[in-house]
């Protein structure tokens, strides 16, 4: 048996582990991997996300048991000091010495800090590890304290150092970014795109100071500033340093391999070192005389030293590195691939720009114009993986080449074909270095039948995430190639779409969750298809939740939202948004009685944190008696019609915009749907209800309603589409309940109004003709279905609390009259919140 | 924080020195989940009617620390019959409580007997 030790036991570490194990030979090996931190192989690229969640787990590559399983021997916390290549041993700092065969070096980067006077001050920091986010978030926490207004600055305005100026500002500190360059992201912008990078962020609240050099970072023991010329200075009470990165070449600097002139430890494309027996890949290998800071090429290096020490010695390095990124997290899209500038002597370029929306494109040609040789993408780069396809491969572009850019300009179309015309060799997830050919033929050929399968078996998308938008589209079409229905089945249990369980369910008039599941699927069911089905019963016969409670899910079951800590939210319902003083004091009553936070929602109405379970009944007898009703902000139904002033008050009030916003909320209140809706109502263009923003949107305009149909804010946000001008409340109503009706209908499971729309064949034009038209021929079904929902709503916690069974649903334990006493509450202002999730 | 979780290991039927009487079969949902006091131990209990089965965990979620199983869906995966935590609807086996979509640790299972109409649960302390 020969033994391979991995020294770094990073991400390109941690792939090396998981390409050799998966290799036939591999058997023969024994691998030991030592890492220096102390915990195993972690995910870097989304190292922000531990700021969101502080989940130091669900970073992790694999768990501890998965090195155990794979015959791996993995020594966290204990770095290697020394290679000893005459007697192939190495050392290590608790001096233990190993023997190897092979040695592979993948001991990756550290942030490089420049030595600018007073950087070993308290209170600066590197952005690179868990535990330099650990010391910044409690560095942070501190100053806050004593300080609510602390600024900060992040040295550097590259990609990693702006993705440190939102960890900065979401640590609720006020960011600065200092740049030495005269723009932002120097290596991957041109100034024009700079500029307009610069002022979506300066609109966020992100300070950007270009072209300073630092001199000095003032202070005592702690950082109170930096300096950057004689009169020219900041305060700042922290500073995260994000220059660059330094390869750990120390261990091949102390074993004589060769080495570059400004460091790295030089690899032929084999990944060999001067000593053949000796590998080193990841952020540690110089390459092409380059480091690479981006995990896919590093991922590439480990296949290659895999395939070499396994013995397939044809797997070379590739001669280009693809260079090519997208910035995450920050809030602005960015992109940058290929040739982001172009030297006329190569190719020219076309630009656009629309400062009042934030928008730039460049894109850079080649002289013939045949072909995509780079470009930069910022405000909006939804194009950016098929731009990037077509520069990898080569891909024809139109004629006209703007195009690209400026859009087709025809429906619905996009100026280039679909994802089914690159080439079967073009790499389609280059961090797992995955070619479209891969993700078919695992289909074709591998047995895979939908984008799970896909996943698990090629690992695509595992990496960055950039890729998927691309590979959904290359499965379905494959999928559909193969004559195979792209179905969306429900779940193990049940092998239909929801529009067609809907309509079984229909037809044989099924009441319960047994009845369905015996009659159509098979199984005990689970958490993805009772819930379903309780929303199919729900919108057939309008029962509540109370009906069945054990299939509703969790939150619908206790008609309430669940927190963080386990205990509740409590939200009634305020039509409209308009509440009487009287109500407002029952709510500030029962908040006061029950010690419950309390906030306005963004949906103009007021939530109740932190009810115990065992409370909700009777602060809901509370509410109800006072007239309330339940707000179902926890179902799958409608929520708010929001509202804005209107011709009540409003000088440019065209309508009552109150008066009818609570007529429709109270008409849709308690309806099921596929997911939740949201309506608004605005008097006039001015547009203060956001009713675009909205499934349903309602405008005033001069003799009537324009309604808008399937806006949504939350994660895609969409405006909604007009579907109808200048009608009066009467026909409002009779299309929002055709509409809702065929949605309800129809729709997949979780699919909001908004993505419903962009999958209905023929878009807002069918809808039109089916709501509006009624070419159909449904229309006076759909209406009559939905008056029986809206004639058989009633309260649902008014249900619960009026009947003894369903109250003791509310009981923490069923043999105890006590509380859970594990919940910790912790002052937050002068209110009260959860105490922190551990780890 | 670990010192709570540590509070719950599993106890196998042959392991069982204390039959606990929780309350009355008709006191549990048919298909769902209720807790159950036990000294300082709280866990969940569910009355899986379609198998005619009952099963005992904890109740206390290994991913957050928080005290909800009793809360979640049951169902089943491939057969094996499983509760969703109401929090991440992260999924565990009822039978050996071993994390189903993720690599949380296991967690405790007891058995279940019903005696007279009553429902008893196995601690081995
Ligand atoms: C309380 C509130 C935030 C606030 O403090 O203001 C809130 C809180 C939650 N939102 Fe929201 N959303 C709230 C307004 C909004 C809005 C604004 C609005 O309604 O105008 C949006 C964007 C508009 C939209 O939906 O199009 C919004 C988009 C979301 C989304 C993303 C939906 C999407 O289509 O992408 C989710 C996740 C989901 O539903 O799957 C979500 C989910 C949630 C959940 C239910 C998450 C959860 O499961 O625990 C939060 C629990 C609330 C609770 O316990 O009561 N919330 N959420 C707001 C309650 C409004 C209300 O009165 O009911
Ligand atoms: C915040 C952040 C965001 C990023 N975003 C992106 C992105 O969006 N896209 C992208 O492609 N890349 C991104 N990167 C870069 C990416 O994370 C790196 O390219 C990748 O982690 C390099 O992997 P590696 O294994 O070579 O090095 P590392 O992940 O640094 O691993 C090296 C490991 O070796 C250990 N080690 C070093 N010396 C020794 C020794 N002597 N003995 C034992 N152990 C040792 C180190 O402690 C370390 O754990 C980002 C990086 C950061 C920090
Ligand atoms: S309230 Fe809404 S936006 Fe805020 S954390 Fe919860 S789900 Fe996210
Ligand atoms: S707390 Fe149970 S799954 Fe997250």
């Amino acid at each position: 048996m020969k033994s391979v030790l991995v020294i770094g036991n990073g991400m390109v570490g941690y792939k090396f582990c998981e390409k050799f194990v998966a290799k036939e030979y591999s058997k023969d090996f024994k691998i030991t991997v030592f890492g220096e931190e102390p915990r195993p192989a972690y995910d870097r690229v989304h190292l922000s996300e531990f700021f969101e969640n502080g989940d130091a787990k669900a970073l992790e590559m694999a768990p501890r048991s998965w090195y155990e399983k794979n015959n791996i021997e993995l020594i966290t916390n204990e770095r290697v000091t020394d290679i000893h290549r005459t007697n192939k041993t190495i050392t290590t700092i608790s001096e233990k010495t190993y023997g190897y065969d092979y040695l592979v070096l993948a001991t990756g980067s550290s942030a490089f800090v420049p030595s600018i006077k007073g950087v070993e001050k308290k209170g600066v920091f590197v952005y690179r590890t868990i535990e330099d986010l650990e010391g910044m978030m409690s560095y942070a926490e501190n100053l806050k304290k004593k300080n609510p207004k602390a600024k900060a600055a992040v040295l550097g305005g590259g990609l990693l150092g702006l993705e440190a100026a939102k960890a900065v500002m979401d640590m609720g500190l006020e960011p600065h970014v200092v740049e030495f360059a005269s723009k932002l992201m120097p290596r991957q912008l041109d100034k024009r795109g700079s500029s307009v990078l610069q002022n979506k962020l300066e609109n966020m609240g992100i300070n950007i100071l270009l072209s300073k050099a630092t001199n000095k970072i003032l202070g005592e023991d702690t950082i109170t500033g930096m300096e950057f010329g004689e009169y020219d200075k900041i305060d700042v009470e922290m500073l995260v340093i994000s220059a660059g990165i330094r390869p750990r070449d120390e261990l091949g600097k102390t074993c004589d391999l060769k080495m570059g002139t400004r460091g790295g430890i030089v690899v032929n494309n084999k990944m060999q070192t001067s000593d053949p027996e000796i590998f080193a890949i990841g952020e540690v290998a110089l390459y092409n005389e380059m480091i690479y800071g981006l995990v896919a090429p590093g991922y590439e290096m480990a296949d290659v030293a895999v395939d070499q020490i396994l013995g397939t010695t044809e797997t070379l390095m590739s001669a280009d590195i693809d260079m090519s990124t997208k910035l995450k997290l920050i809030g602005v899209d960015v992109a940058s691939f290929g040739e982001p500038f172009m030297p006329v002597e190569k190719g020219y370029s076309i630009l656009f720009e629309n400062k009042t929306k934030d928008l730039y494109k460049r894109i850079n040609i080649s002289h013939d114009g045949k072909k995509l040789l780079g470009g930069i993408l910022i405000g909006d780069a939804s194009d950016y993986n098929m731009f990037h396809q077509i520069y990898l491969n080569g891909l024809p572009i139109p004629e006209d080449a703007e195009e690209l850019i400026i859009g087709s300009r025809g429906e619905g179309g996009s100026s280039f074909g679909s994802a089914m015309d690159i080439p079967d060799a073009a790499q389609v997830c280059s961090c797992e270095s995955i070619t479209k050919g891969a993700i078919c033929s695992s289909i074709t050929e591998g047995g895979c039948n939908n984008l799970a399968d896909v996943i698990a078996k090629t690992k695509v998308t595992t990496g960055c995430g950039g890729c998927k938008p691309m590979v959904v589209d290359l499965v379905n079409e494959t999928l559909k190639s193969l004559g195979k229905e792209v179905k969306e089945t429900i779940c193990e249990h049940f092998e239909y779409t929801r529009q067609e369980l809907f309509g079984i369910i229909k037809i044989k008039q099924l009441k319960t969750f047994d009845e369905a599941i015996d009659t159509c699927g098979k199984g005990d069911g689970c958490e993805i298809c009772k819930p379903l089905v309780a929303s199919i019963f729900a919108s057939l016969y309008n029962d509540t939740a109370n009906k069945e409670e054990v299939i509703q899910d969790s939150n619908d079951k206790f008609l309430a939202n669940i927190q963080r800590n386990g205990t509740y939210s409590v939200v009634p319902r305020i039509p409209g948004g308009e509440i009487t003083p009287e109500k407002l004091i029952v709510i500030g009553e029962v908040g006061k009685k029950y010690n419950l936070y309390t906030k306005i929602t963004g949906g103009q109405r007021i939530d109740l944190f932190g009810a115990q379970l065992n409370d909700l009944p009777a602060i809901w007898k509370i509410l109800i008696d006072a007239g309330f009703e339940s707000g179902h902000a926890y179902g799958k139904s409608l929520r708010t019609v929001k509202s804005c002033v209107g011709s009540s008050w409003c000088r440019y009030g065209m309508a009552d915009s109150i008066g009818f916003a609570i007529e429709l909320e109270n008409r849709y209140k308690g309806l099921r749907s596929p997911h939740k809706f949201k309506g608004g109502v605005s008097a006039c263009i001015r547009e203060c209800a956001e009713a675009r923003g909205k499934d349903f949107g309602i405008i005033a305009i001069e003799g009537g309603w324009n309604l808008y149909v399937g806006g949504n804010g939350g994660a895609t946000p969409r405006h909604a589409q007009l579907l109808a001008e200048q009608i009066d409340n009467e026909t409002v109503i009779k299309y929002l309940d055709r509409f809702f009706m065929y949605y309800i209908r129809t729709a997949a499971p979780l699919m909001r109004t908004s993505t419903w729309l962009d999958k209905l064949e023929g878009g807002i034009e069918q809808l039109k003709k089916i709501v509006v038209d009624d070419k159909l021929n449904i229309a006076f079904e759909l209406e009559s279905e939905m008056q029986g929902l809206v004639d058989a709503y009633q309260c649902e916690w008014k249900q619960a609390i009026e009947n003894d069974d369903m109250v003791s649903r509310f009981q923490h334990f069923v043999n105890s009259e006590d509380t859970d006493d594990n919940i910790l509450f912790v002052p937050m202002r002068e209110q009260l919140q959860p105490s922190a999730w551990g780890n | 924080m670990d010192t709570i979780l540590n509070t719950y290991s599993t106890v196998k039927e042959s392991e069982v020195s204390v039959w606990f009487k929780a309350a009355e079969v008709g006191k549990f949902a048919k298909n769902g989940g209720v807790c159950v006091k036990y000294k300082d131990k709280q866990i969940a209990v569910f009355n899986f009617q379609r198998r005619n089965k009952w099963y005992a965990c904890q109740n206390l979620s290994p991913e957050k620390n928080e005290n909800v199983l009793s809360r979640g869906m049951i169902g089943d995966e491939n057969g094996i019959p499983k509760v969703a935590c109401p929090l991440h609807k992260k999924t565990f086996s009822l039978e050996t409580g071993e994390n189903l979509n993720g690599d949380l640790n296991a967690i405790a299972t007891y058995p279940v007997k019903i005696v007279d109409n009553f429902v008893y649960i196995g601690f081995s302390e």
